[in-house]
């Protein structure tokens, strides 16, 4: 019989392995999965995950794909820390590309210099007035975070929909649901010309070191790790959740507002109804497979886009539906929260208990 | 008009049926203490699993029988990691609703836009043909009147019976129903279990009677509006139909609205059941004291059995 | 069972179990005669409880054998126990408190035919022992009282060959116990044997024929308790010479209070909680009052208005130091040398995975000025948490140890010294001593005499009067949320404290 054993503190070495063997589990469990569908299990890990790296501009795509997953995981760090369930950054992230897009639509002769900034600060805000409503909703009418936030995603996605079929669409464009393509001005600035790789990608990793700064080392930090391990305590010393809800939600969803200004701007260059393949529930998986610490969320958001890549890849060379992307995620989610366990026990094979009479 | 209400009736009792599936299980996972926010890739696992089999053998009630397993199934791997390896019941539901729809996109891939076998409407001689009540009571297929068995029996085991008052003990204090030799784990994977099987019997009544079609992600959040219903209920059985039946006519809404020629942008009219969830959850949430006083005090608390 | 009725009816030789990091029983023995009313006496942690649920089938021993009326047994589960004849009133009451008295009666009983007519039988077997109780009553709206009173008509209803009761009186009244031990004796008479686990001497003294003394998860004494003095039990208990408990003696007072409650009213936020009605006190430099009470009459409550966590009607409900403060939230309150130490050590006075360092930063990063420009200042914080280890004695490798690896008498030594060093003018500490080893309560003690000694105004909350009646100058009581006039230590005795705990005498001077 298989026995965990309570650690007397959380283990060290496995807070780190705990998600390498959850990568490990996933991989096999998928692998097994391709076999039962009748594919040859290694080869098609191995399209899944190495054949995104290798191929030509595989790194840029990745980084990419990565930048928006980054700044939403760091957001959600930061909130799963105190107990805040934003679930829904997906809302947030398309209202920050709706507000900040809306502005390029609006203005689109006005200077990169001043349109661009303005349209970044318009997308965050967005964002954080969608995470704002949410914290607002909770702390005022007590209204479950996980449910208020999930709703805005519908609302805000029937929202996009009404505007690139609606008000916002292009005339030219065939009739097709899309707003016209975002001038010049309003395209993200590139960091290396002819690739696509934007001022996006540096700013994700620069937010992850400051929100680990913030978290690790100052008193709003500690209030936040406080908040998220003893609701009591944080009330003994003084630490209002109140506030600390508004802040998890104004950052969770201005950063998510941010990254999908960056996706419509980078990526797509304009509004259309698939802005976002399923990035709020990725970026869930990005902040429990780093642990929940911003700096985490970094190698966690390059290996959840690898899964994006990977699903695309899956699809053109293998013909598998790019469903498998949220196989994998899902299964990766599952291993890493059931790997904790090893934190905080020891597991020790012990012979049955005899039978009661 | 006859005609419409009639129509927007009946249209309103199916699109509940669903709804009010599905809620039945969570509430009775709610009651155990545990919160599985999974319901929505349960749904569509059921879903999936009901077409898939419902199309290769051709036989409807096979596909209701896998959507149930394919529930159940989901659910357990939910108690493996929440329950057993004590992981947060929180972050498990949500793992459960991205491999449910993972799940589903991948099993559905090539199943989109192909009929099914349909759940047939039970025609019961005299009672279906009486005017207006006859079509919105007696026209329905089993399911329908399935769900309304379902929320009876749920009632009456939770409110009358030694198994319901185990329930709610376990939900209650699960320290103190450990201390008097109760398997707490046990019941709570039964609980789930049983919440898996009618989110999956809610899914195989979208994909086999309600669309009937399959389509990826058409349960379109209903999972969650179904975890609303059960705060929205305040833990009691028979304010999940009430619930139900709103949330099933606001759904509805969309369409005679349009039908009646009053004229909002289709997009903004079926955005409003979710609209209606947020406003309902903050009208019922505001009175905290009342929200405690019903809520299972164990919600969301993981056991670990301390020697 | 009439057969082999000279033979003793519960016979555990060699017990042992080990936990990680602690031999909680070592080779106990323990045997129990029929109609016997058995001490099982001992210091917390020394290993009664493990016993215990041992023979309750809660803990599975490592080795040992236990001959249950003359059969060799090993005791599976609690169900087990139950058919064997075995009956178990909890300390810490496993009780619903959402069901009905009745409900939570059902559930404690095995099988439907046992449950058929319960709540006839509940009314009859609660009138025979002179357990009053009303089978329809929500749990959560009982007293302490009534629920200890659920939990033995549960057992009496399986018509028990053996209850054990484990540390009963704690949540009673003096009146309260007198009437238990009425119900004890005649259930001893009527042929239940009883164990009886306890610190309380003289209640031991008083109720049992015989007593196992444990010490640090040994036997170390087999007594007839009312042959030894309390002094003589305790020495066995302890193992140490017991000198008198030093009393603190009235140290110069200020000119002015330091505390004033003035009219407190206060909605508890809790789950079937207290709220606190009217409330007036002051406290001068120098004193240390104590407030006596059951459990649940409000304590938490007061110690959360105290604290700044409930924020009180209107500012002047509150002075500190001639201070309005009632408004003022925790931090503002610490600023202005108010310090508090709660009951619960886990998650609310520190934060158990959290290292002491950080744990010293909680409540003192204000008035230690541990934050510079938003940031931590690490250094100055693990010189704070480090100078709190010294200074109290505090058993740890370290500053960077988490919380939770520290013993609870460690643990409440280093939080009360958290506060102690933070120099406050007013300090209340809920529980001073709960579940602490004797050794750690002489030094918290010691500490919050010297901090009287040195000017400042201390409020004890405690549910033990032996505490109480040791460290304070005055006593008050609080019943139903309500607090009685305090008076002198000198004037009052055990009986006229408990009788104000009974409620009482509090509401007739409330409405009078």
């Amino acid at each position: 019989m298989l026995k965990f054993e309570p650690r007397g503190a959380e283990s060290k070495v496995w807070r780190y392995a705990s998600p390498v063997l959850a990568l490990v589990l996933t991989g096999i469990v998928t692998g097994a999965i391709f076999a039962v569908m009748g594919r040859p299990p290694l080869q098609t890990v191995y399209t899944f995950l190495i054949v995104p790296l290798v191929q030509q501009d595989g790194i840029a795509a990745l980084v990419v794909k990565a930048a928006p997953l980054i700044m939403m995981g760091v957001g959600l760090s930061l909130a799963y820390r105190a107990n805040v369930w934003n679930i829904g950054t997906d809302g947030q992230f398309t209202l920050g590309a709706i507000c900040g897009g809306g502005l390029a639509l609006a203005f689109p002769d006005v200077p990169a210099v001043i349109l661009y900034p303005a349209m970044m600060l318009l997308g965050a805000l967005g964002g954080a007035a969608s995470g704002g409503l949410v914290a607002w909703l909770r702390i005022r009418f007590n209204a479950n975070e996980i449910l208020t936030s999930l709703m805005f995603t519908y609302i805000t996605q029937y929202l996009l929909i009404y505007l690139v079929t609606g008000p916002w669409r292009d005339p030219q464009g065939f009739g097709f649901p899309q707003t016209a393509l975002f001038s010049d001005n309003a395209s993200a600035p590139l960091l290396v010309p002819e690739t696509n790789i934007h001022i996006g990608i540096l700013i994700a990793p620069l937010v992850a070191i400051g929100l680990w700064f913030m978290l690790e080392k100052s008193l709003l930090g500690f209030q936040f790790r406080v908040l998220g391990q003893a609701t009591r305590a944080a009330k003994f010393a003084g630490f209002s959740e109140n506030r600390l809800v508004w802040v998890a939600m104004l950052i969770s969803g201005g950063l998510a507002g941010l990254a999908g200004l960056f996706e419509a701007t980078g990526t797509l260059n304009q509004l259309t109804t698939n802005l976002s393949p399923g990035y709020g529930f990725t970026a869930i998986i990005v902040a429990f497979l780093g642990r929940l610490n911003p700096l985490g969320a970094i190698p966690a958001g390059l290996l959840l886009a690898l899964t994006y890549l990977g699903g695309d890849a899956a699809q053109i060379s293998l013909g598998l539906p790019n469903a498998v992307t949220g196989i994998f995620q899902g299964i990766l989610l599952f291993f890493l929260l059931g790997c904790d366990i090893l934190l905080r026990n020891r597991i020790r094979w012990v012979a049955p208990a005899k039978a009661a009479p | 008009m006859t005609a419409l209400l009639v129509a927007f009736l009946v249209s309103t009792i199916a699109a509940a049926t669903p709804l009010l599936l599905a809620a039945i299980g969570e509430l009775v996972v709610e009651k155990t203490g545990v919160l599985n926010l999974g319901v929505e890739g349960m749904m569509l696992a059921g879903a999936i699993a009901g077409f898939a089999t419902a199309n290769e053998t051709g036989i409807t009630s096979l596909g209701v029988l896998a959507a149930i397993v394919a529930g159940m199934l989901l659910a357990l791997v939910f108690g493996v990691i929440s329950l057993t390896l004590q992981a947060n019941q929180t972050a498990t539901g949500l793992a459960l609703t991205i491999f449910g729809r993972g799940f589903s996109a991948l099993v559905g891939a090539k199943y989109v836009g192909i009929p099914a076998p349909t759940l047939p409407k039970l025609h019961i001689p005299v009672l279906s043909d009486i005017p207006v009540l006859g079509p919105v009571l007696f026209g329905h297929d089993i399911l329908v009147y399935a769900a309304f068995v379902l929320l009876a029996l749920v009632a009456w085991c939770i409110r009358s019976t030694h198994l319901g008052l185990i329930i709610r003990a376990v939900g209650d204090s699960h320290d103190a129903a450990h201390a008097l030799g109760y398997p707490v784990i046990l019941i709570r994977y039964a609980a789930v279990a049983f919440g898996g099987a009618l989110a999956g019997l809610a899914g195989a009544y979208m994909s086999l009677a309600y669309t009937p079609l399959w389509a990826q992600d058409m349960t379109a959040g209903r999972g969650w509006v179904a975890l609303a219903l059960v705060t929205f209920a305040a833990w009691r059985p028979f304010w999940l139909l009430i619930g139900a039946w709103f949330f099933g006519a606001l759904m509805y809404l969309s369409l005679y609205v349009q039908a009646l020629g009053v004229s909002i942008p289709s997009p903004l009219l079926s955005a409003m059941p979710y609209i209606g969830t947020v406003v309902v959850l903050v009208l019922i949430s505001r009175d905290a004291r009342r929200i405690r006083l019903h809520r299972p005090a164990m919600l969301g608390r993981p056991f670990q059995a301390r020697a | 069972m009439t057969d082999s009725a000279a033979d003793p009816l519960l016979i555990m030789t060699g017990m042992t179990k080990q936990y990680p990091g602690c031999l909680a029983n070592d080779h106990v023995n323990l045997t129990i005669e029929r109609n016997q009313i058995h001490a099982l006496l001992g210091e917390n942690g020394a290993g009664k409880s493990t016993l215990v649920k041992t023979i309750y089938g809660v803990v599975k021993p490592d080795s040992g054998e236990m001959i249950w009326d003359g059969r060799k047994v090993a005791v599976q589960n609690p169900g087990h126990a139950q058919r064997l004849g075995i009956g178990m009133v909890f300390q810490h009451f496993s009780l619903f408190e959402a069901l009905t008295v009745a409900e939570n009666i059902a559930l404690g009983l095995g099988s439907a035919k046992e449950r058929a007519g319960l709540k006839e039988r509940i009314a009859k077997v609660s009138n025979e022992y002179g357990l009053p109780l009303d089978p329809d009553r929500v749990v959560h709206d009982l007293s302490v009282g009534e629920r200890q009173r659920i939990e033995i008509v549960r057992c009496l209803l399986q018509n028990p060959k053996l209850l054990i009761m484990d540390e009963p009186t704690s949540v009673l009244t003096p009146s309260e116990v007198q009437a238990l031990f009425v119900t004890l004796r005649r259930l001893a008479a009527e042929g239940c044997s009883i164990l009886y686990i306890s610190h309380k001497l003289e209640e031991v003294r008083a109720l049992c024929s015989h007593a196992t003394i444990m010490r640090l998860g040994r036997n170390v004494g087999e007594v007839v308790p009312a042959e030894k003095s309390v002094k003589e039990l305790a020495e066995i208990m302890i193992n140490m010479d017991l000198h008198a408990p030093i009393r603190h003696t009235a140290s110069a007072r200020s000119e002015t209070p330091r505390l004033v409650l003035d009219r407190l009213t206060v909605r508890s936020p809790y789950h079937f909680g207290t709220d606190l009605k009217d409330i007036a006190l002051a406290l001068m430099g120098g004193e240390i009052l104590g407030i006596a009470g059951i459990a649940g009459n409000g304590q938490s409550e007061l110690m959360d208005a105290l604290s700044g966590e409930i924020l009180a009607g209107r500012p002047e409900n509150i002075l500190i130091d001639g201070v309005p403060a009632g408004h003022m939230g925790p931090s503002e309150r610490r600023r202005i040398r108010g310090c508090f130490v709660p009951e619960e050590r886990n998650g609310h006075g520190a934060v158990t995975t959290m290292t002491l360092a950080e744990n010293a930063f909680l409540s003192g990063h204000a008035r230690e000025a541990l934050v510079r420009f938003g940031i931590i200042d690490g250094k100055k914080t693990h010189a704070f948490a480090d100078d709190i280890i010294k200074r109290f004695d505090v058993r740890t490798t370290g500053p960077k140890a988490e919380a939770r690896s520290l013993s609870g008498g460690n643990l409440q030594k280093f939080l009360v010294g958290r506060e102690v060093l933070q120099n406050p003018s007013v300090l209340v500490i809920n529980q001073p001593t709960w579940g602490v080893d004797a050794g750690a309560a002489v030094a918290i003690h010691e500490s919050i005499m010297a901090l009287a000694q040195a000017g400042a105004a201390v409020m004890i909350i405690s549910q033990d009067l032996d505490e109480i009646f040791v460290l304070a100058d005055r006593i008050a009581v609080i019943a139903g949320g309500r607090i009685s006039d305090p008076v002198p230590t000198a004037d009052a005795t055990v009986e006229s404290i408990g009788r104000l705990m009974g409620g009482t005498a509090v509401r007739e001077a409330a409405d009078a």
